[in-house]
């Protein structure tokens, strides 16, 4: 036990790198899904088409392969930025498809007689969609948003592959040294990356049973 | 009708492949001359680790796949290198030959674990000894001396020594002793999945030095002709041993007895030039540790 | 909200030329840049003082003609899939196993599941496969199967679960009331309503029930 406690230090940096990861690219995601949300419904047809193939393509390659291409393709490319500004990369554009698709499906949940009336009162596309549509999308979209953080957790995993010391990495650096405790390294992996999953997936239980539509 | 029939194809398909997944016992490997030929009829004292495994006519052993030079899972199905040389040498000398060898990837935090669960009889995988390990199994040898050194790009004349690795970013193997030596001696490390992806941070800049013991980073230098070089002195003894059972003390003996022995007739030399001679020179094995 | 375009207008004709401009510099900025990125990799570079071959050069590619090497792509492929379909046979095993007793009416068979499902739903797949590997003795190709089924498994239950809840209760109260126990009403009325179930998990398409 004396042992697993002076193990703790190493733990918490590896459980901040996790979090930095999670809470950066979360939001970077955030904000590259509601635009290639808007983007999927917006009137002008290349970037409704742009929108739906990135969609497609990123939500369709696996995680290892974005980091692989971050990780060693753009250093080729002459792309200079340090391994975790990549790692944020990596992530941001992975999330983002799955963002977006919690999005739109927020957006359609909104009948669609909303935007027939905001129409007739001659509201234009950015005013009906920010006025009308996202305000009642949202509270159909937080759940699944939440669910996609929770994924975005786990996945900032893949990253101790690729240059980033993060905790799944720390774990098996710390495993290796102390070849006698490592069930009790693994355990104390698992409850850390619980402490943050847990709470967040209670958060949309309550949040999904306190705005649940009844139709 | 088309759209019910399909999921259950779909389903037929995943089961006709999990059956095969289930029936398909080990990879088949391509027998190999190999530098021993078991003994005939070895006798052993009754009871004893040996004498099992001789009656058995199987040992399971554990060892690396993933390392170059000397335990390297190759495309035929079975581990090669140095490691696995000196493993298949003690299994002819207990009368066991290749096919009767079970070999298991023993990665670096799971060698101690499958000792003492008897997962495994011994583990020959790049196992360095130390004090801290002594508490949970025992060592015959060591086998062979290694030293973690440094690599960098062959025209940096910054590098000379591991003192100049101070507050720079170093690349190494997730998991690793050379990891966290890095961590100790104040660099900063950078850790990935294999060596071989140590290279491209090193090409670009990201770190100025990939840092493992010295015989996988002379490997790597020599698969990429001329554009690395290792630098500097080892400046830590990473002797490594074979682990067996803690209590084992007997096993121990008798694999220490088997090492003199291949030291001294060539054996052990032929094993080398076989597999890491390739690439590295040859160096004289330190002595055995009957501790 | 399905039909996009009652959010906007009709496009008039120098909206859709704008359009059509923008489409087509969209297109040539991809290409270029896709072509960029092409030549990058294919130029030789310089690395620790001397050259090394670009990235389309026949030296880097004759490794795929050795036989050996594609037999051996071949034995990873099969190894995917087989980890694949033994993994989504479990899972989706394991997954209704999981919903049934999720949505159990004892408290605690409940309890107990829930715990569980959340357990193997926040931790990351590698870390599981990590932990069997290491603490179990069942090798690397059993260790990730085993994991991927933990942790699939609990994912499809939820999904079957959070179906089952969406299901208007009279389905179940119907079938209660002609007799059947708890357990034949889920298997007999409620899964098989709910199997047509969307995966998107707040969609409200009217053909899903």
């Amino acid at each position: 036990m004396e042992q697993l406690w002076s193990l703790m230090p190493t733990f918490w940096e590896g459980f901040r790198v996790t979090l930095l990861l999670l809470v950066v690219a979360g939001v970077l995601s955030l904000i590259l899904g509601t635009v290639i949300a808007a983007m999927r419904i917006s009137p002008v047809g290349a970037l409704r088409g742009f929108a739906a193939v990135w969609t497609e393509v990123a939500r369709n390659t696996p995680l290892t392969l974005v980091f692989i291409f971050t990780a060693f393709v753009l250093p080729m490319l002459g792309v200079r930025l340090p391994y975790i500004v990549l790692a944020f990369v990596a992530l941001t554009y992975y999330t983002s498809p799955f963002v977006a698709e919690a999005l739109r499906s927020g957006i359609n949940g909104v009948p669609v007689g909303q935007a027939e009336a905001a129409r007739s009162i001659g509201l234009g596309f950015g005013q009906t969609v920010s006025l009308v549509v996202l305000p009642q999308a949202f509270r159909m979209t937080i759940p699944p948003l939440i669910n996609v953080f929770i994924a975005l957790t786990k996945n900032t995993s893949v990253a101790g592959g690729f240059f980033v010391v993060e905790l799944f990495a720390t774990t098996r650096q710390l495993a290796n040294d102390n070849g006698n405790i490592v069930m009790e390294i693994l355990i104390t992996a698992a409850v850390l990356y619980l402490v943050i999953t847990v709470p967040l997936g209670f958060l949309a239980g309550q949040l999904e049973r306190r705005w649940v539509v009844k139709r | 009708m088309k759209r019910r029939t399909l999921p259950f194809i779909a389903l037929a398909a995943a089961g006709v492949l999990a059956l095969s997944a289930c029936a398909s016992g080990g990879t088949g490997g391509t027998p190999e001359e190999t530098t021993a030929a078991p003994e005939p009829e070895p006798t052993f004292a009754a009871g004893s680790t040996m004498a099992a495994l001789a009656e058995a006519g199987t040992i399971t052993i554990g060892t690396k796949f993933d390392q170059p030079l000397f335990g390297l899972k190759g495309p035929s199905g079975d581990p090669e290198g140095f490691d696995v040389e000196i493993g298949k040498i003690i299994a002819s000398e207990l009368g066991i030959d290749e096919d009767g060898i079970n070999w298991k990837e023993s990665v670096s935090a799971n060698r101690e674990p499958f000792i003492k669960s008897g997962e495994v009889d011994l583990v020959v995988a790049t196992y360095t000894i130390n004090d801290k390990r002594k508490l949970d199994v025992s060592f015959a040898g060591p086998y062979f001396l290694a030293g973690q050194s440094i690599l960098v790009l062959a025209d940096n004349e910054d590098i000379e020594s591991e003192d100049d690795l101070v507050g720079q970013p170093v690349c190494s193997v997730t998991g690793s002793t050379p990891a966290a030596n890095l961590a100790t001696l104040g660099a900063v490390p950078v850790l990935t999945e294999t060596y071989s992806n140590c290279l491209e941070p090193l090409r670009s800049g990201a770190v100025v030095a990939v840092s493992t013991d010295n015989v996988i980073l002379a490997g790597l230098a020599a698969q990429n002709a001329g554009e690395f070089k290792v630098v500097g002195e080892p400046f830590t003894e990473e002797p490594y041993g074979i682990g067996v059972k803690l209590e084992d003390t007997d096993f121990r003996m008798w694999i220490n007895d088997v090492l003199e022995e291949i030291y001294a007739d060539g054996r052990y030399e032929e094993a080398w030039n076989k597999t890491a001679g390739a690439e590295l020179p040859f160096i004289d094995p330190p002595a055995v540790d009957r501790y | 909200m399905s039909g996009a375009s009652v959010l906007f207008d009709a496009p008039g004709p120098k909206a859709r030329r704008l359009s059509l401009i923008l489409s087509i510099v969209a297109l040539v900025l991809i290409i270029a840049g896709a072509v960029w990125v092409v030549l990058t990799l294919a130029a030789p570079r310089e690395s620790g003082g001397i050259t090394l071959p670009g990235m389309f050069d026949g030296t880097r590619w004759n490794i795929f003609t050795d036989p050996e090497v594609w037999t051996f792509i071949l034995e990873g492929v099969v190894a995917t899939l087989q980890a694949a379909a033994l993994a989504a046979v479990g899972a989706i095993a394991l997954g209704i196993v999981l919903s049934l007793l999720r949505s159990s009416r004892i408290a605690w068979v409940r309890m107990p599941t829930a715990v569980v499902i959340e357990f193997f739903r926040g931790m990351p797949v590698l870390l599981m496969m990590l932990f069997i590997l290491l603490v179990a003795s069942t090798g690397a190709f059993w260790a990730v199967v085993i994991a991927l089924i933990l942790y699939n498994g609990t994912l499809i239950g939820e999904i079957l679960r959070a179906g089952l809840v969406a299901l208007p209760r009279g389905q179940r109260e119907a079938a209660l009331s002609v007799g059947m126990r708890e357990f034949q009403s889920k298997m007999l009325v409620e899964f098989p309503r709910r199997s047509g179930r969307c995966c998107r998990s707040s969609s409200r398409s009217s053909w899903c029930c």
